[in-house]
């Protein structure tokens, strides 16, 4: 086990407050804007998470580490969040899978983790005056100057992050869902053979998201954010999958013009990043939220059944659907603050939602959605516009039978 | 989903008497049910035997029955009120027994009765191991290998099959009444047998053994739309093996990775969903395999439960209040977060602290139990504490237990100072109330964490977290104080009295020090949300942190403080006293701040009181309270002998506390300020003597008399109180005694033998003084108060001894300047009445009295307290009613095999129940079938007395001839009974061989069993007491005991068990 060093860190916020407490992980400086995560468990999913880039997460739960890391519970090929804020930094796990503890882990990812402080205080400061840009540092220790960084900062806003997270080039993704004992499954060719093939775009795709489509029979070939419309299509797919990712999903034009150009002509399913680009290739508005939604405890009422599902969300902005009367309807919402949490086409073949039904962290109550898709990518072929019209009929055909 | 509208009234069963694994938590989750199906607008009618519980109050519910929990008086009820639906998930596992057997007699239907919540074949389902384990295998999931035997035939096939160890699990019992495991054969058919035995269908479940895995439970709740939450997720620090109810359990669960928590949801919602429970919580147990991760699934509980109360107060999530709403037709959604205010019930809360439980043990009540856990569960209470971190909230709990502990202490107290790590080796691989105590001792010694990981299986997570504490001691003793020390050792939980410890110093000098520095704790919510969302509800636990929450306004407030965990000699009848006045005094326009750590409880529901500091109940944790919050006063003498404890040292700090002053309950409970106050009176008491040495206790012995009874002072529930009958007797429990007492010293009264005793409660306001009750007991004097059985009114007393009773408890209240409640025992020996005992604050007996009288003494004495007079309350007399109220006393002998049922003066009952009616006779007979003593109406009837007891055998044998009894008895007896002109048939002693009385018990061939100890021949009697039991059996320890069963068992054949509800009795 390596010793940590006993060293002081200490955040700064871009309004004045700091919190001082000790230093795991790297030893060195991050800048990014504070957000926090409600999820008492998968904070190795969230460090992993390419959404973060840009962010530093506080993870509510105090007791963070517990069950050390390993190689299996990744949700990308490395650490995201420019900064790690908790309670407790637990320094010998306990669990039959763990191979590293979270200090190990972070200071060969080279990211800054600072634990021991008041993360209850911070989480209250950020509900009240919202999420913003800090500095996280322990090599500068003096308050004022990191203050002044963190005021720097630019933020998020109009940034495209995607870009930095994004693969260099397309791939092929074969790997299905986690099994206990038997870890990731991988496809073989036989049962890949007549499945559809689905282009998903990768704004910062988490790895459940493409182990989700492959449990959910699809043949997975993941494209750069930057593709453009032509690009995509001429892979031929079924259907496009637009992924979750980092920042403002305004920042992203390429991207509204790529979705604007395959709707209709694919069948399109969007999470999070990839529901907002959706909203904006629609010609609809997206805003930022105060501090935005990270956890895996969010209700989401389905308008059209009327239950309600517990889901894993983890996004800063959100999309106005007021902007897009008589293009999209609103199907999901967040119980706890009336916002938009998905969406469905009208005349065009599309849905998405804001939350993450890939989950990973969080609970599996939507995982319908990824059957959903493989009907919709099914069925687009013969109903073509009416496609979403009569899925949603035979859906409830379905439920009520 | 609204609403139901064709519900207009719900009938709903509550849990009976508290017992061993079934405590407080309902009267909570029933507490709740009502008030939330009141608000609907629904007409709430309940069935309760237990007087002492929040939900038996007639304010509550519309129609409130005490009376016994048997089907058939529920099948009076039902007809009488004919609600539309019976409520039966929040009374647990009597409540759903009771509605199985309602249900599948055909009640249910004659009367269109209709079961919410869990519909029968649910319950079945799940309670039914076969059931249930085949609805397992249909929706994949794994479960131990197992299978039912119903004789000994049956369980040897499986043994061959499945193997040893295995667990036993007899069905249908509470707690795991008669469960065991069997590693050995000899072993094994013995505990079969012993489990068959305790199953009321003769049934048991053998399991493959997953001792040692780590052991989790979710409770998870679903509404009528089959939308599923799970509220919370617990670890159990003891692995498989130990009863949930009797491990250290922790929320929320600290070793899984969310891969893993995933399936365990999974699996969960699942499960409630095959099992069909349509709406409200459910507890299901998991367990994995530390090496694999591989899950099978335990059991399920199909309403809510204790951990269902735990997750309630660990998450501020009220399960039982939603699920009683989900019952009546609302969806989760449809229901507001009561703490948010903004967000809907339909959730999953999240919780940013760690929830520590500890279970509370009584082993030194029973000799001859062995300090061991198992799978049935022995514990009577628990604590629970919260803290910032696992350490902080383990050490919380720690002291929160009240077992003197405030910390890790070494416990030098059970095991030589010079113990052998061999020693200590054994105690960590064998679970016990101090397991964790020895664990952390070990590794004081130098154990490695993996080898107490290997011996105990207790997962490492929490293995370290404790050698870091127990690391932490030395810098904790030898550090300079500094703000850095106490920072850093307070957010380890440190307590101010534990540091003082390690550094041998007093606890005032380490507070003193740490405020010097400034380092005060701060308070935070516990909101559901992890501080997402703005708590409207101060709940608050403290911490060392930055930012406190609490937010004091400057309202006049009043300050209660709670009984903390259960135990015997003090539980829920005070937690009821703590609720009375919070009530009350809100009422009167106070701000309450209730203090308090047991989590079973109505006073820790949110809901009670303004404010709620979940906190152990020391001296630091309330000071520290006090000092944030201000309070006009504090209530200490309504949370029995913990708060009382604190009374003096708080008035010290500068704390004010309400009602009857510090010196005055000082004045009664110090032996020689108290023999004044008696003699300056000119009362009588037997005479007593107070002795701090062994010369001292055998020279006033010898002035006094043999018997004698000798108590240490300053405890409750009669701890360590005996009966001795000569020196040698003596010198055995003064070795012993110094233990139970370090500071006070032994006291020691002449026996009256065979005294009447009585229970006087009186209420004061400084001025007048009202009598509450006089209660006669049915035992003689000698007999714990808080375990005999007593009647109100009294059945015997003159006119004459009454008004002298009462004048005698106005003296002593004026005397002590008595400001709220006051109880007085007395004894009435030869004609005179002798003081026992005065207990200036709530007695045992008030939430009895109250619900006898029709008065609410304990909101009375609040009021009172916040200075108001009773002739302004409006009541100035006491009310003696024309019925009768009989309380009578429930015992855990059944919890520990080997353990005599013989009673005296220490106190061994968890609970009560009430019987009331228009005679003594039934109201007696009410109160005994309520506590399980099932009277029989005929049979044959065994007694073997003692010489000195057969003289009183007349009415009682008499009695049962006329009735058609037939008798047995031994040798003496029968010749005695024979010359009183009754049939006798003689049966022998065990002693005297083959057949003999116990092989007649086990054959079935008795119906009850009246046996009063013989000093000499205790071997034999407690045999057949031990076997009746065993038989469940009525049996009668005490001739004043079977006299008053004869009369019951006559108005039961004679009139029958009728039922009248409380709002009835009290109208007119």
């Amino acid at each position: 086990m390596a010793v940590r060093p006993n060293r002081e860190a200490i955040l700064a916020l871009a309004d004045g407050r700091t919190f001082r407490g000790r230093a795991f992980g790297t030893i060195g400086e991050a800048v990014g804007e504070v957000v926090f995560n409600t999820a008492m468990t998968g904070y190795q999913e969230v460090l992993t998470d390419p959404s973060y880039r840009g962010q530093m997460v506080c993870m509510t739960y105090p007791e963070i580490g517990n069950t050390g890391v390993n190689r299996e519970d990744v949700e990308s090929r490395r650490v995201y969040v420019e900064g790690f804020i908790i309670k407790e930094c637990c320094e010998r796990p306990s669990n039959w899978r763990s191979e590293l503890s979270l200090h190990e882990y972070l200071e060969q990812a080279g990211v800054v983790g600072i634990e021991g402080i008041d993360t209850r205080a911070l989480v209250r400061h950020i509900r009240t005056h919202g999420a913003q840009e800090a500095v996280l540092s322990s090599i500068d220790l003096e308050p004022e100057s990191l203050i002044r960084k963190a005021k720097a900062s630019p933020g998020l806003i109009g940034k495209d992050l995607v870009a930095e997270v994004t693969c260099a080039e397309a791939y092929d993704w074969e790997l299905s869902d986690w099994e206990l004992g038997r870890g990731y499954r991988a496809m073989s060719k036989e049962e890949m053979r007549d499945a559809p093939r689905v282009v998903a775009l990768d704004y910062g795709i988490k790895l459940n998201i493409l182990r989700r489509l492959v449990a959910s029979g699809f043949r997975v070939r993941v494209m750069p954010a930057h593709s453009t419309a032509d690009q995509i299509l001429a892979e031929n797919p079924d259907g496009v999958f637009l992924s979750n990712g980092p920042g403002d999903p305004a920042a992203l034009p390429y991207a509204h013009k790529a979705v604007a150009g395959v709707l209709g002509k694919k069948p399109v399913f969007g999470i999070c990043l990839g529901h907002q680009i959706l909203g904006l290739a629609l010609g609809g508005q997206t805003y930022k939220l105060d501090f935005g939604h990270h956890g895996a405890n969010h209700p989401v009422l389905d308008l059209r059944t009327t239950r309600v599902e517990i889901t894993s969300q983890n996004h800063g902005f959100a999309v106005d659907t007021e902007s897009l009367k008589g293009r999209a309807e609103l199907s999901h919402l967040n119980l706890n603050d009336r916002t938009v949490e998905g969406m469905r086409g009208q005349g065009v073949p599309f849905f998405s939602v804001q939350y993450h039904p890939e989950a990973s962290p969080g609970p599996h109550d939507s995982s319908y959605l990824f059957r959903r898709f493989r009907k919709m990518v099914e069925m687009f072929p013969r109903y073509g516009a009416d496609t979403l019209d009569r899925l949603m009929a035979e859906e409830t055909v379905n439920a009520n039978g | 989903m609204p609403l139901r509208k064709d519900l207009k009234s719900v009938l709903l069963i509550g849990s009976g008497p508290i017992v061993i694994g079934q405590a407080c938590e309902f009267d909570y989750s029933g507490t709740q049910a009502i008030k939330a199906l009141r608000e609907e607008g629904l007409r709430l009618i309940l069935v309760n035997s237990n007087p002492a519980t929040i939900m038996t109050d007639p304010e509550l519910a519309d129609r409130t029955y005490i009376e016994p929990m048997t089907a058939a008086a529920i099948a009076k009820i039902i007809e009488r009120e004919w609600p539309d639906a019976l409520l039966p998930t929040v009374g647990g596992q009597t409540a759903l027994n009771l509605a199985i057997e309602l249900a599948e007699s055909g009640v249910l239907d004659r009367f269109k009765c209709e079961l919410i919540g869990a519909k029968l074949p649910a319950i079945k389902k799940a309670e039914d191991r076969d059931l249930f384990k085949q609805a397992m295998v249909n929706i994949g999931l794994e479960v131990p290998r197992s299978a039912i035997a119903h004789s000994m035939d049956d369980a040897e096939r499986i043994r061959r099959e499945l193997g040893l160890p295995l667990i036993i699990r007899p069905s249908r019992t509470l707690g795991g009444t008669g469960g065991s495991i069997a590693r050995e054969l000899d072993e094994f058919r013995a505990r079969v047998a012993w489990g068959l035995e305790m199953s009321p269908i003769h049934e048991v479940l053998l399991e493959e053994s997953v001792e040692g895995w780590k052991e989790f439970e979710l409770e998870v709740m679903r509404d009528g739309a089959d939308n599923v939450v799970i509220i919370c997720s617990i670890e159990n620090l003891d692995p498989m093996g130990v009863h949930t109810g009797d491990s250290i359990t922790v929320a929320p669960a600290q070793t899984l990775t969310d891969k893993e928590y995933q399936i365990m949801r999974d699996a969960a919602l699942r499960i409630i969903r095959e099992i069909g429970v349509d709406t409200g919580g459910s507890n299901i147990q998991f367990a994995i395999d530390p090496k694999s991760g591989r899950m099978v699934v335990i059991e399920m509980n199909p309403r809510v439960s204790r951990s269902s109360a735990l997750a309630s107060k660990a998450t501020g999530f009220p399960i039982a209040k939603i699920a009683a709403r989900l019952a009546v037709g609302y969806r989760l959604d449809e229901i507001p977060n009561d703490i948010t205010k903004k967000t809907p019930a339909c959730f999953e809360p999240t919780i940013d602290y760690v929830v520590t439980k500890i279970p509370r043990f009584t082993f030194e009540k029973f000799r001859g139990a062995t300090d061991e856990l198992g799978p049935q569960m022995k514990s009577v209470g628990e604590a629970m504490a919260i803290g910032r971190t696992f350490k902080e909230s383990l050490q919380k709990a720690l002291r929160s237990l009240e077992i003197g502990s405030f910390g890790f202490e070494p416990h030098s107290k059970d095991a030589n100072r010079d113990e052998t790590l061999a020693a200590l080796r054994k105690e960590v691989g064998r679970p016990s109330s101090l397991r964790l105590y020895h664990l952390a001792n070990a590794l004081r010694l130098g154990i490695s964490r993996e080898e107490a990981h290997a011996l105990s299986r207790i997962d490492p997570w929490f293995i370290d977290a404790i050698a870091e504490i127990v690391a932490a001691e030395d810098g904790a003793a030898r550090e300079p104080f500094s703000e850095s020390y106490f920072r850093k050792f307070k957010a380890m939980g440190f307590s101010d009295r534990r540091i003082a410890d390690l550094r041998g110093i007093e606890e005032g000098e380490v507070a003193r020090s740490r405020r010097s520095f400034g380092v005060m704790p701060v308070f935070k919510a516990v909101d559901t949300c992890g501080a997402e969302f703005q708590a409207f509800t101060p709940y608050l636990y403290s911490t060392y942190e930055g930012e406190d929450e609490a937010e004091p306004d400057n309202r006049r407030k009043v300050m209660i403080l709670g009984g903390g965990p259960n135990r015997i000699g003090q539980g829920i009848e005070f937690d009821y006293c703590c609720v009375h006045a919070s009530l009350a005094l809100k009422e009167a326009g106070f701000e309450t701040i209730m203090v308090n750590c047991n989590p079973e409880t109505v006073s820790t529901d949110y809901d009670i009181s303004d404010r709620l500091y979940f906190e152990p109940l020391t001296f630091e944790d309330v000071l520290a309270i006090a000092e944030r919050e201000k309070p006009m006063g504090v209530i200490v003498q309504f949370g029995g002998q913990t708060p009382l404890k604190l009374a003096v040292p708080l008035a010290r700090a500068g704390v004010p506390i309400l009602g009857t002053t510090p010196d005055a309950i000082d004045r009664a409970e110090d032996r020689e300020r108290f023999n004044a106050l008696v003699e300056k009176l000119g009362l009588k008491q037997p005479r007593g003597i107070l002795a701090r040495s062994l010369d001292e206790a055998v020279a006033g012995a010898e002035r006094i008399g043999y018997p004698v009874l000798i108590r240490p002072s300053y405890v409750l529930g009669g701890r360590a109180m005996e009966v001795i009958a000569d020196e040698a007797g003596l010198r055995r429990y003064v070795a012993q005694a110094f233990e139970a007492s370090e500071r006070h010293p032994l006291l020691i009264d002449r026996y009256l033998r065979g005294a009447t005793e009585v229970d006087v409660d009186a209420i004061s306001d400084g001025e007048t003084v009202v009598i509450g009750g006089i209660m006669e007991h049915v035992e003689h004097a000698g007999i714990h108060s808080g375990d005999s059985a007593c009647a109100l009114p009294p059945r015997s007393l003159s006119p004459e001894l009454q008004r002298s009773l009462i004048d005698q408890t106005k003296m002593l209240a004026r005397e002590l300047g008595v400001v709220g409640l006051i109880n007085v025992q007395y004894a009435i020996y030869e004609g005179e009445v002798f003081i026992l005992e005065v207990n200036p604050r709530a007695s045992r007996t008030i939430p009895f009295v109250s619900k006898a009288i029709g008065v609410p003494l304990a909101k009375l004495a609040a009021l009172v307290m916040a200075g108001r007079k009773l002739a302004d309350l409006g009541f100035t007399s006491e009310r003696v009613p024309r019925h009768v109220a009989v309380k009578e006393s429930v015992f855990p002998f059944a919890r520990f095999s080997g353990v005599d049922t013989i009673l005296g003066p220490e106190m061994k009952s968890t609970g009560e129940v009430m019987g009331i009616d228009s005679s003594f006779a039934m109201a007696f007979a009410k109160a005994e079938i309520a506590a399980s003593s099932d009277l029989p109406l005929g049979g044959r009837v065994f007694i073997s007395v003692r010489d000195e007891d057969k003289p009183l055998l007349d009415p009682i044998v008499r009695g049962l001839a006329e009735m058609g009894f037939e008798l047995v008895a031994t040798r003496g007896t029968a010749a005695y009974i024979t010359r009183l002109g009754c049939r006798c048939e003689t049966i022998n002693k065990v002693l005297e061989g083959s057949p003999h009385i116990v092989d007649a018990i086990v054959q079935g061939r008795i119906a009850a069993v009246i046996n009063t100890p013989d000093a000499s021949g205790t071997a034999d009697s407690f045999s057949i007491r031990r076997t009746a039991l065993e038989h469940r059996l009525p049996y009668f320890t005490t001739m004043a005991g079977a006299r008053a069963a004869v009369e019951g068992i006559r108005a039961l054949r004679s009139e029958g068990l009728e039922v009248r509800a409380l709002q009835d009795y009290h109208r007119g």
